[in-house]
């Protein structure tokens, strides 16, 4: 008698129950205007208010508008408010909304929606990571229907950067209160900018598609975005080469060189708004009180060497803190940032001597940075250049972010790797990450000349006048070496040449409603 | 069999407290908060976020707030997945693993055995050799090597299949993980099968069926298989682990929306809810496939009663 083994057509029952039950497949290929874009990370949360990554921004971005919003070029323009006009003393700004901005229910964006918002944001229990960006905001009224008024505590000739931050996007006051936490899923969430939610898979993708109530959808030319979380660079790339992807987030650097020979044309790699650098840990020996031995220090590195060989996808060597390309500032340069490497490296022993140290005593270092291969080739490249050159004994440690994190708040390292990405194009965004009550500022560098002047900046009127007063503290700043710069970053991307709409700037924003699909 | 099976379960229950134990306290010891931050947080914010999470209340209290919450079946909010409740991504995620694993399991015990006993019934052959050279490299290649390779060559290359993505779990999404899973283990299973098959048709009893003029086929599916299989069932419990472990991998490198890998996100970024979910939630997998595995142990070998 021929007869399957029980154990065999169990087996099969179960593969078939299995294998058999999936969803049918999709049609071969994206339709033309549906955009996919890589995204790096899961969400964190897709609620204005509580998002932290600038990865989920590009989600928000697409879900929602705020008063002022980026422009196809990156550049700052009216979002939902038309127009607005700023008193005379730069502390009163009054915002028409466009009268035609709708919910995605249909309801209208009115100025109470934003009023209430920009309350809820900077609440305490909404537990938001931003709320000190509002800060400068002291008051909201609504004298009159679809006129928002904020009165602030400083002028701020920044807030319309700010005011198009996620923190300060309106969410839609009734669907909160109904539903709570869970208002950003689909089918519950309204949102009022080009695009709404409409799937969200936790790891798998965020899908939204045209908002038709959008006061701008006429120009909206793609259908629907999906945005993928693939947290591994070189997978972003099989799967923009495979077809899966028209733009992905960013690239592997080991492909650099590769990219540039065999995808040039859809490689992007732009200026951001962002600084590599080491900080100084003040509080202790060897580097408290020792300006000597940081200048010397900070001397002796190639930035060249780091920013193009070391690092080597397009980084631009950092000799000053603010990066440059941002609006109405020079970023400032040490003077020796122009003198030949041999002159830098002479003054660099002349102050390592300075200093106490020599090659019989040499300075001996711990070089702190969080687990990474990028970070680990500085590091060596740094701790090399170190030893070459003026005989210091570096050692390096690396340590997961976490744990690196809470070593550098409690400030038990010497020297450790850092970086910092403005919030918007103001040189405001680096001046106040270097005061001393900064969260950035785990190197406890407290200078009150420099507080004085960055505060002294915010209450100036006169852009000129303010200009100077930052251009003069970031000045103090490179004097005083409580961190060392490295290099400005880049962001990197590949776009498909049937992306059309794609201006790459220096605050590395793509709203999908300034971009199109050609056929 | 019954009360033994329930007896088994019962008795797993101090085993997953100790575990919860274990891994909430270590969690817990691990440096780092979930909410931390290159630009170290606002105090006043900082403590919002602490009485939000009661994570301001001392550890025995949070503790075992944490224990009569999981008693109620309830795991808690996601510390770094704010939107979302761990009972909720576990129930998400768990299709997908589900779906990737058991496909994985039945596919390698299908090839596996039946490399594995075509191997032993030519053994020193063309085929025994074949097999054993495929198992050798099937167990040699990492998952995190084969991945990409395939990728490159079947997605990239070739442009047959997706390069990752989930898709609803479409089978062409579905292939190349299945089969960087499926790969080292259909190499066991077929080495493990050939060697106990091998032993089983020298034993004295096989002769005499043979003896008796029974065809060959009935020899080795009837009589053969059967004993020769109770070390590949022994073996299911580290494959089950084993599949586990594997998903870490393929699920993050082909991107697909699994339990693995919220365990690989949330133990990095501290999501202390998270992680416990998934702990607990693969521990009692372990405990009851272990069960199951000693049920089919009976099953197959009468000489174990329970």
């Amino acid at each position: 008698m021929r007869r399957l083994h029980p154990a065999v057509v169990l087996l099969l029952c179960a593969f078939a129950a299995v294998a058999g039950c999936g969803e049918r497949e999709r049609a071969d290929g994206p339709p033309a205007s549906v955009l996919h874009r890589g995204n790096a990370f899961e969400p964190e949360t897709l609620d204005p208010h509580r998002v932290r990554s600038v990865e989920t921004f590009n989600i928000i971005r697409d879900l929602y508008e705020g008063l002022i919003a980026e422009q196809p070029g990156g550049e700052l323009g009216p979002g939902v408010a038309e127009t607005w006009t700023v008193s005379e003393d730069g502390l009163t700004w009054r915002f028409r909304l466009r009268d035609n901005a709708r919910w995605s229910n249909g309801d209208a964006v009115t100025a109470e929606d934003f009023a209430w918002s920009l309350r809820r944001a900077v609440h305490p229990d909404t537990g938001s990571y931003y709320a000190q960006m509002l800060s400068v905001i002291e008051d909201i009224s609504v004298p009159e229907p679809g006129v928002l008024v904020l009165h602030l505590s400083g002028p701020t000739p920044y807030l319309p950067g700010l005011l198009a931050q996620p923190i300060a996007y309106p969410v839609h006051r009734a669907t909160v209160e109904t539903h709570g936490e869970r208002f950003t899923r689909p089918g519950l969430n309204v949102s009022n900018g080009a695009y709404r939610i409409v799937e969200w898979e936790a790891h798998s993708h965020v899908r939204v598609e045209r908002n038709l109530y959008y006061w701008n959808d006429e120009r909206t030319r793609i259908h629907a975005v999906v945005f993928h979380p693939i947290e591994a660079e070189s997978t972003e790339l099989a799967r923009y080469r495979a077809g899966d992807l028209h733009m992905t987030r960013t690239i592997p650097v080991q492909q650099y060189e590769w990219l540039q020979r065999n995808l040039s044309d859809e490689l992007h790699v732009t200026p951001y708004l962002s600084t590599y650098f080491y900080g100084f840990n003040l509080t202790k020996p060897p580097f408290q009180g020792n300006l000597p031995l940081r200048k010397a220090l900070s001397l002796a590195i190639d930035r060249e060497v780091l920013a193009e060989q070391v690092v080597g996808s397009g980084e631009v060597p950092a000799y000053a803190w603010v990066t440059p390309g941002i609006d109405n500032y020079e970023t400032q340069r040490p003077e020796w940032a122009d003198w030949p490497r041999d002159q830098r490296l002479a003054e660099a022993r002349r102050l390592y001597a300075e200093a106490g140290y020599s090659a019989r005593n040499p300075l001996r270092v711990e070089l702190r940075y969080n687990t990474a291969e990028s970070h680990r080739r500085i590091a060596v490249a740094i701790a090399s250049m170190w030893r070459e050159q003026l005989g210091v004994e570096a050692t390096l440690h690396n340590e997961e972010w976490q744990v690196f994190l809470n070593s550098r708040q409690s400030q038990q390292l010497e020297v450790y790797r850092s970086g910092w990405v403005g919030d918007y194009n103001d040189a405001n965004t680096f001046a106040e990450a270097m005061m001393s009550t900064h969260g950035l500022n785990d190197m406890g560098w407290k200078n009150e000349e420099y507080d004085q002047l960055v505060v002294a900046a915010g209450r100036e009127r006169d852009p000129a006048a303010r200009r100077e007063l930052l251009e003069q503290a970031e000045r103090l700043l490179l004097s005083e070496y409580p961190v060392m710069p490295i290099y400005y970053y880049v962001s990197k991307a590949l776009v498909k040449p049937t992306v059309g709409g794609y201006v790459p700037n220096v605050m590395n924003v793509h709203p999908s409603r300034h971009l199109y699909l050609r056929d | 069999m019954l009360a033994h099976s329930v007896k088994r379960v019962v008795g797993a229950v101090p085993t997953l407290f100790i575990l919860i134990t274990l891994a909430f306290f270590m969690m817990r010891l691990a440096p780092g908060g979930p909410f931390d931050a290159e630009k170290a947080l606002a105090p006043e914010v900082q403590a919002n976020l602490d009485r939000i999470y009661h994570l301001d209340e001392p550890l025995p209290a949070q503790y075992a707030r944490y224990l009569g919450n999981v008693v109620r079946g309830d795991l808690g909010p996601s510390f770094q997945y704010q939107d979302w409740t761990v009972n909720e991504l576990i129930a998400r995620g768990l299709p997908v693993s589900l779906r990737l694993g058991v496909t994985a399991l039945v596919l390698a015990l299908l090839l596996g055995v039946t490399a594995g006993t075509l191997a032993a019934l030519r053994q020193n052959a063309a085929t025994d050799h074949a097999v054993m050279t495929a198992a050798m490299t099937g167990i040699s290649i990492p998952n995190f090597v084969m991945a990409p390779l395939l990728i490159l060559v079947f997605a990239v290359w070739l442009g047959w299949l997706p390069a990752g993505g989930w898709s609803g779990g479409a089978l062409r999404n579905m292939l190349l993980p299945v089969v960087v899973l499926t790969l080292p283990l259909v190499a066991y299973i077929a080495r493990l099968t050939r060697g106990s098959m091998i032993e089983v048709l020298r034993s004295d009893y096989i002769r005499t069926a043979r003896a008796k003029g029974l065809p060959e086929r009935t020899v080795v599916l009837r009589h053969a298989l059967r004993p020769a299989l109770l070390p590949v069932v022994s073996f299911l419990g580290p494959a089950i682990a084993a599949l586990l472990s594997g998903s870490l991998v393929v699920e993050q490198i082909f991107g697909l929306p699994g339990i693995g890998r919220y365990f690989v996100q949330g133990a990095l970024n501290r999501d202390y809810t998270l992680v416990m979910g998934v702990v607990i939630f693969y521990g009692s997998l372990v405990i009851v496939m272990n069960v199951i595995v000693d049920l089919v142990y009976a099953w197959l070998d009468p000489k174990v009663r329970y």
